[in-house]
């Protein structure tokens, strides 16, 4: 208890954890645009790229540098989404084994120069594989502003162009007879999600990032049929899991943030998908009794007879 | 026998399994499948290393299979209750990778189990790390490791050829014919698991889906029969393997990383080049037809 008061005391954590719900906030927002086009796993692919991007933006620069590092993930991101069109256009193999392999390919080499960077001895090297878990610790003020700008741009966009966005993702088709530029604003919400993953990065690691863009937005699913009440919750979803990942990693050493925030999302994802009205397993259960006392109490026959 | 022979015969051995299975999730469309099922057994073999109380192979094969399997079973779960595949898969994999990174990282302490070794593998200490039976010196456990999973394999295909073919092309026929289709599907979930942990140690958690995924794929643009697919596999993997062990070499940089980039440079040039399904094959095709379309 004295651990959880000195934290809040300590305007330091307080930042970084103001910093982490931000960033569940908006993966949360346009992770929920993401899951109803049914492109989830983008998301992963997009984290696994950017590791490469980052590598050769520490290798050019020699230092750590927050915007570096962004320009990095952004291009190589946007490498990996234009080589898994590529592959499922020009070839027969679909897009869950593409997507497998751009993942790993790009993953691959940014292994490769990740070990490759740690062996040549730089002494600014360290605390770079902290982007593989995350570590919201080391988290600077120059990366909280540029978080918040991210945050504000993201929630901007996707309040100014909501029904845009949410015809694209219900029925695409129609929003292309209607003569929208469909694969503008498809593009529009992918480089909105490259800017999260690769904000994120930091903070909740290349390997678990996509889970902070699918796993709140499915549980709010369950908790409505509306849209914007979905996204509202899935943005407080996703605040929640980053507050709770900041403040135990900080007080377990050892232990990365990444992880844990992904584990307290995954915890609302449960309760979501047992209690939820409606949808949730109980409330499915209790209908299906009610429904057959129902039917036995017309006189109907029961099955189990 | 030199350390050399033995890092490429464990990574030969690990690309060999890894690319006879990869052929059978291409062909079901479950590449994802197989890099949920990889990220997922780490928390089996975390459990198991602190239930055990050291690197007792073949309590990690059983905790990590088990893993693996309940991995599907819950993402199989899920779409039952109406979530989309992917979807599921990214909640249930990211989950399951979550809990083994927290197990990892709080037993920091226990030296033989740290991250760095579960993501890029220490297949480079492949040597020293040997497998010791009534004080004898029977070779490198990891060699033991990927070649018993190798045999099962093995085994197991070539027993149910017939049967793992015509369920990867066209499951419906196959429950039609009387095939327990169910039963296969978990069957070649469980030795993708078992793979996938004996793969762990020399390639790391993230680049055994590479393994599995890009040899095959590479495969399935060069062939269009099934046989032949896990042949080219095979080979794909190997290679990249040996060339990827000298360029790691070179680099001085991890031997995992980098056979998983010669996999994919092989794959880019197979795309481009392919015979049958590269790009340039068909552009030249289409040239021939419009111009064979012209003149008549």
């Amino acid at each position: 208890m004295d651990m959880l008061v000195y934290i809040v005391n300590d305007p330091n954590i307080r930042w970084i954890i103001l910093g982490c719900m931000l960033l569940g906030l908006s993966s949360g927002v346009i992770g929920s645009f993401m899951v109803l086009q049914q492109k989830s796993l983008i998301g992963d692919a997009l984290a696994h790229a950017a590791l490469p991007g980052i590598c050769i933006a520490f290798m050019l620069l020699g230092v750590k540098s927050t915007a570096g590092f962004l320009i990095g993930a952004l291009i190589a991101g946007m490498l990996a989404t234009v080589g898994i069109r590529w592959i499922t256009e020009h070839s027969r193999i679909k897009q869950d084994a593409a997507m497998g392999i751009v993942l790993s390919f790009f993953f691959g080499i940014g292994v490769l120069l990740l070990t490759r960077i740690q062996h040549s001895g730089n002494g600014g090297q360290s605390g770079l594989d902290k982007f593989l878990f995350g570590q919201a610790a080391s988290m600077m003020r120059e990366d909280l502003y540029l978080l918040t700008g991210i945050s504000i741009v993201l929630i901007a966009v996707c309040i100014l162009l909501f029904k845009q966005f949410k015809l694209v993702s219900f029925d695409r088709g129609f929003a292309k007879g209607l003569g929208w530029p469909v694969v503008w604003l498809e593009q529009i919400i992918l480089l909105l999600t490259v800017f999260v993953v690769v904000a994120g990065i930091q903070a909740v690691g290349v390997v678990l990032m996509s889970a902070l863009l699918i796993t709140p937005a499915v549980a709010a699913r369950y908790w409505t049929d509306r849209l914007h009440i979905m996204i509202i919750l899935a943005g407080i979803f996703g605040a929640v899991s980053g507050a709770a990942g900041t403040v135990s990693s900080s007080m377990v050493s050892q232990l990365p943030t990444g992880p844990v925030t992904v584990l307290a999302a995954t915890l609302i994802f449960a309760i979501s998908a047992l209690f939820a009205p409606r949808r949730g397993w109980l409330a499915r259960l209790w209908q299906h009794r009610r429904n057959r006392l129902e039917w036995n109490n017309k006189g109907g026959v029961s099955h189990e007879q | 026998m030199s350390s050399d022979f033995w890092i490429m015969l464990t990574a030969a051995l690990m690309s060999a399994s890894c690319g006879l299975l990869g052929c059978f999730l291409i062909l079901r469309k479950m590449a994802l499948i197989g890099d949920a099922i990889s990220h997922a057994v780490l928390p089996g073999i975390a459990i198991a290393f602190l239930l055990s109380g050291g690197r007792d192979s073949m309590a990690m094969m059983i905790g990590a299979t088990a893993l693996g399997l309940i991995a599907v079973f819950l993402i199989q779960w899920l779409q039952s209750s109406g979530i989309q595949s992917d979807a599921s898969i990214g909640i249930i994999f990211t989950a399951l990778f979550a809990v083994g990174v927290i197990l990892v990282s709080l037993n920091a302490r226990n030296i033989d189990l740290d991250l760095d070794c579960v993501l890029f593998g220490e297949i480079a200490y492949v040597q020293w790390d040997t497998w010791m039976m009534n004080g004898m010196d029977m070779g490198p456990r990891s060699v033991w490791m990927l070649g018993f999973a190798l045999l099962v394999i093995l085994t197991l295909l070539g027993l149910f050829y017939k049967q793992f073919k015509i369920t990867a092309f066209d499951p419906a026929m196959a429950a039609a014919c009387g095939i327990p289709v169910m039963l296969f599907h978990y069957l070649l979930m469980g030795m993708v698991s078992m793979t996938s942990v004996a793969s762990f140690e020399s390639v790391g958690a993230i680049l055994v889906v590479g393994m599995l995924v890009i040899p095959a794929a590479t495969a399935y643009l060069l062939t269009d029969r099934l046989g032949r697919m896990l042949i080219y596999s095979v080979i794909v993997g190997v290679v990249s393997s040996i060339v990827g062990y000298y360029t790691a070499y070179i680099l001085n940089a991890s031997i995992g990383g980098s056979i998983v980039t010669i996999a994919g440079i092989f794959f880019i040039i197979t795309f481009l080049l392919s015979p049958r399904h590269g790009i340039l094959f068909r552009k030249l095709q289409q040239k021939r037809m419009a111009s064979s379309m012209t003149s008549n």
